[in-house]
């Protein structure tokens, strides 16, 4: 008998679930050009249904000439975000110069993979200027799989900007067309069709962009609004 | 994995002015691996009147022939041509009536009024949730990259050759990002005299 009341007194430990993960969307897209590189993010931080914020820019300057484009958990987002610029610093102290970007494009790829299994849910993608001058894209997976290309659209609304991006730049399924290298007057026009098109679909992406270019006098940012519903 | 994207499809319909056109992908497959490069998705239901099945393929030729059979008792017993919208309410009935273990498709229609040769085009889920729009449909496993690619390249009042060019272009680069659709194309040009019928040659990756 006195088994049987124990039995019936124990309970299960209670255990609280703790996600650690969450999604707060927003869309970037980069193009590298000949002379020039560009990100442009919309500013949308959002939560399931809610939108936290309509004035989220989720570019970051890194150098001079390199800018990052960083969307997905937005806690990840900063804790990488700042863990990149310490290091950033870093370099520059140590070596008396900022890091190039190739560099910086490796080094972020490492950051990335230390936390290969418990990753920073972010999708990355660092524009910036080689070391010629040109125009350089580098994309990422979570967890830093990277690649250089010349366009990359990625976060919520990338399934909508990518096939865009490899008609309209890459020249894809247009016979006897070569695909020409674009100005990059000719790629912010492009940038704002398309995220105007994304916006119309896709609920994590609106309310503005920016779109911040590279070339060899600096950075230069422009803001352009989307729909904010 | 979903079961709507077993087989792999992408099909499209687009509104014009005095026309309207459907494009589909020509693929067949199980999961990764492609089978047929010649599978028909899109049917003629009339002379101006389209339907597209994408999803299960299994299901798309027992709904195709369910269909069939509903139209020609329609069409006998009421003499005449039936409507797009009253197709559209018809597939939507038959669809529903397996509310509980549906069909895996997501029909699109797309057609002309056979008296007054008004565009009319469709699209619904797969229990039957009709979806009319004025601009276009998308439906298939790479509906997101459709949607990217009508919305900024579809405009108003396109004639049958634009309209043609909008809808090869949208529906090739959507696919050419999907790995289960693609292998070929074909489209539909619905006029009040004539319809066009065009093979897309694609990329076979």
């Amino acid at each position: 008998m006195a088994s049987a009341s124990v039995l019936s007194e124990y309970k299960a430990p209670i255990s609280a679930h703790f996600s650690p993960y969450d999604f707060n969307g927003g869309t970037v897209l980069a193009i590298a050009g000949n002379d020039f590189a560009l990100i442009a993010t919309d500013t949308r931080l959002s939560q399931g249904f809610a939108i936290h914020s309509r004035e989220c820019p989720k570019t970051f300057t890194l150098t001079n000439n390199t800018i990052l484009g960083c969307c997905g958990f937005h806690g990840d987002v900063l804790t990488l975000t700042k863990t990149l610029a310490a290091r950033l610093q870093i370099f520059e102290k140590d070596h008396n110069k900022p890091m190039p970007t190739a560099s910086i494009a490796a080094m972020l790829s490492t950051i990335l993979y230390y936390r290969r299994f418990f990753p920073y849910y972010t999708h990355n993608v660092v524009a910036g200027l080689d070391e010629e001058g040109k125009g350089c894209v580098y994309s990422f997976d979570p967890v830093g799989c990277y690649e250089k290309e010349s366009f990359r659209a990625k976060g919520s609304a990338s399934a909508m900007l990518q096939p865009l991006l490899d008609n309209q730049i890459g020249g894809k399924n247009q016979n006897g067309y070569t695909a020409q290298s674009l100005t990059s007057t000719q790629c912010v026009a492009l940038v704002k069709d398309v995220f105007t098109s994304a916006a119309e679909r896709d609920i994590y992406t609106g309310d503005n962009i920016i779109i911040s270019v590279v070339n060899k006098d600096g950075i230069k940012s422009e803001k352009f609004p989307l729909r904010r519903d | 994995m979903s079961i709507l994207a077993y087989n792999g499809a992408a099909i499209m319909a687009m509104k014009g002015k005095n026309c309207v056109a459907i494009a589909a992908d020509r693929r067949f497959g199980i999961q990764g691996q492609t089978v047929s490069m010649d599978f028909d998705k899109i049917f003629e239901m009339g002379p101006h009147l389209y339907l597209g099945l994408p999803g299960l393929a299994t299901d798309v030729q027992t709904v195709l022939q369910r269909l069939k059979f509903r139209l020609n008792m329609y069409e006998l017993r009421e003499n005449r041509r039936i409507k797009p919208k009253t197709f559209m309410s018809m597939v939507s009935n038959l669809l529903y009536e397996k509310r509980f273990g549906p069909y895996f498709i997501e029909p699109v229609i797309a057609g002309l009024d056979p008296k007054t040769g008004e565009p009319y085009i469709a699209s619904m889920d797969l229990i039957g949730c009709p979806m009319e729009t004025n601009d276009f449909v998308v439906s298939g496993t790479c509906s997101e990259q459709m949607y990217g690619m009508c919305e900024s390249l579809w405009e108003p009042d396109l004639g049958p050759d634009d309209l043609f060019e909008t809808i090869s272009q949208a529906l090739m680069n959507a696919f050419d990002r999907d790995a289960v659709s693609g292998w070929g194309a074909v489209v539909y040009i619905i006029e009040k005299d004539k319809v066009t019928k065009k093979f897309l040659k694609t990329r076979q990756d």
